[in-house]
């Protein structure tokens, strides 16, 4: 350590200062706008029109406006049930899938990899039109499964690359040499590959949630009450506890409860979603 | 569990040897086992997309409206004619344009300093990728909330603090440039951390050894910066870029909370849904939705052909 530091202190130094200053301009960066929503949920309406930065009196009350409004709890309830069941979905379908991908040899493996890569990139809004007129007619508008199917279909491109990708990597020969030492297939399978699989699985878990959780465009077209909208809808749709008050403060509390559950996903996940985005991307 | 274990084997090995019927047999059942396992995934893929852009193609020889279903009748291809004769079609195509190129390079550069910053980061490394996370996770109708009210008139922090700049009562998105400055701000401060990631993987393959031997005859950090790592890291920078491009391309929430089109801000994405949805036109709505598809194939088909982006990569096929 020290015979470095003399070896060339300046440049360590240097190097040290650029690093830290980067890294604290990469936070300040990321986090403004979200300080500022929350600088925002914490004003008072009255407040509002300051043009402040922060609030000069701190108030909880957009928080009990938005928990008493049951446009933005049902859609709360809505948001978390759809996301998590087309997550579940989602991964389950793709883990057949991906398993397939990586493990057998198959005709029209290539054809599956460039099919979930032109749904990966399509334009989702050209659907609407189309899917709108079909949902109606088969009476899956403005239900639950009306966005869960969608979000299954959308979210399984991504997860399919990120598990395929997981999987070339886990040496499945474990499960022959499990079995050979006396395991059962279904004990091999359970005991030697399932503990290296999930770490992946998990990921591809996440990052489908973050998917269904972000969805707007599908989410104002597909619904129109409290029985199925979501909470991005919903904030669009918001006006305020009053039509006297600006709705503004109120979406911004909004707004920020449903951004805790990612940021306690992102704190808690950090290094495998990162892992998981790169994953399908980025491989030599 | 020992009687077990040498049947199993009994039952595997005759399969594995060279015998020509037995590995026709066990193909034949890897193949059936592998449509099985990808059927589902295919269907529903299919389902939402393929049917649903059919009926699109369809409709749009149509006209037709919702409110008015016995007044449909076939048109041909004039609805393509309706909309490419529009002003507004190419005005959109404009501004989608713009702030597909503008947002893709300036995240092309921010991403590719904090891919560096996370390289070569010592302390925080943790909390640095924790906060990279943030934008990409939070959904973006809140992101656009949140640069809206920065920016509102009635709200805004940013006139107050850029008041020397521009006046205290500038009205952001009272003109067609700021208002698309604040739209592409949104849009880069939400997406760079995607491309930051990608471009830090992309940079973790640059081989130490080449940043080594070129510190060691006396390139200086521009120089190694384009002739050797950027050169070696061309795959992830063109993937990186062909999906932030066809997303950026796509753009709709954004543009929805924060002007919904005013000021000439309408995307392609936006004007779509607007005729199909907003207007219930389902026929020009629909030939909107398929001309807007064979835009994104269009741009898709400039990288793969043009710049020869190699999908291998990106499926994370090795062979």
């Amino acid at each position: 350590m020290t015979s470095t530091a003399t070896a060339a202190p300046p440049k360590q130094r240097r190097q040290r200062t650029i690093s830290i200053g980067g890294a604290i301009l990469i936070v300040i960066y990321t986090m403004l706008p979200i300080v500022w929503i929350l600088s925002l949920s914490l004003k008072s309406p009255g407040d509002l029109t300051n043009k402040k930065f922060l609030p000069s009196h701190w108030t909880l009350g957009n928080y009990r406006t938005v928990f008493k409004t049951s446009l933005f709890t049902d859609a709360l309830r809505n948001s978390i049930g759809i996301s998590l069941i087309a997550t579940v979905i989602g991964v389950v379908v793709a883990t057949f899938a991906a398993y397939a991908i990586a493990r057998l040899d198959f005709p029209g493996k290539r054809a599956i990899l460039s099919l979930a890569l032109a749904i990966a990139i399509f334009p989702q809004v050209a659907l609407l039109g189309s899917l709108f007129s079909m949902w109606r007619a088969v009476k899956l508008y403005d239900t639950w499964p009306g966005l869960i199917i969608p979000y299954v279909s959308f979210t399984l491109p991504l997860s399919i690359w990120v598990l395929s990708a997981f999987f070339r990597e886990i040496p499945w020969e474990m499960e022959q040499a499990a079995q050979v030492d006396g395991a059962t297939a279904w004990q091999a399978f359970t005991k030697a590959i399932v503990p290296l699989a999930a770490p992946g699985v998990f990921t591809t878990a996440i990052i489908a949630f973050f998917a269904a959780w972000q969805d707007f465009a599908f989410a104002i077209t597909l619904t129109s009450t409290n029985r199925a909208r979501t909470v991005p809808a919903a904030l669009a749709f918001f006006t305020g506890a009053s039509q006297f008050q600006q709705p503004t403060t109120a979406i911004a509390a909004g707004a920020i409860v449903v951004t805790v559950p990612i940021i306690i996903l992102v704190l808690v996940f950090q290094r495998r979603i990162v892992a998981g985005l790169t994953a399908g991307a980025v491989k030599g | 569990m020992t009687v077990t274990a040498p049947e199993r084997e009994a039952s595997v090995v005759p399969a594995e040897a060279p015998h020509s019927y037995g590995m026709s047999e066990r193909t034949r059942k890897e193949r059936r086992l592998g449509w099985k396992l990808t059927a589902p995934a295919v269907i529903l893929m299919l389902a939402v997309t393929g049917y649903p852009m059919v009926n699109a193609l369809y409709l749009s020889l149509f006209s037709y409206r919702l409110t008015d279903p016995s007044g449909r009748k076939f048109v041909g291809l004039a609805n393509y004619g309706v909309v490419l004769r529009d002003s507004l079609w190419w005005q959109d195509v404009v501004t989608t344009v713009i702030i597909t190129v503008v947002t893709v390079a300036i995240e092309l550069v921010i991403g590719f300093v904090f891919a560096m910053v996370m390289n070569k980061i010592i302390f925080g490394r943790r909390t640095v990728r924790t906060a990279i996370l943030l934008p990409y996770g939070i959904i973006t109708v809140v992101s656009a909330f949140a640069w809206k009210y920065a920016f509102a008139l009635d709200s805004g922090f940013v006139s107050n603090w850029l008041g020397w700049l521009v006046g205290k009562n500038y009205n952001w998105f009272g003109h067609r440039g700021s208002a698309l400055l604040v739209i592409c701000l949104e849009e880069i401060w939400k997406t760079t951390p995607f491309i930051s990631l990608l471009l830090l993987a992309g940079l973790s393959q640059v081989p130490e050894v080449l940043q080594e031997a070129a510190k060691v005859d006396g390139a200086t950090f521009m120089q190694r910066l384009w002739k050797v790592t950027i050169p070696n890291m061309k795959a992830a920078i063109m993937v990186a870029v062909l999906f932030r491009a066809l997303d950026a391309w796509r753009i709709f929430e954004s543009i929805f909370i924060m002007t919904a089109g005013a000021q000439k801000t309408e995307s392609l994405s936006f004007l779509t849904y607007r005729q199909s949805i907003t207007r219930v036109a389902l026929g020009i709505g629909s030939a909107v939705s398929v001309l807007l598809f064979v835009t994104m194939v269009i741009i898709a088909a400039i990288f793969l052909k043009g710049f020869k982006v190699d999908l291998g990569t990106v499926k994370g096929e090795r062979r």
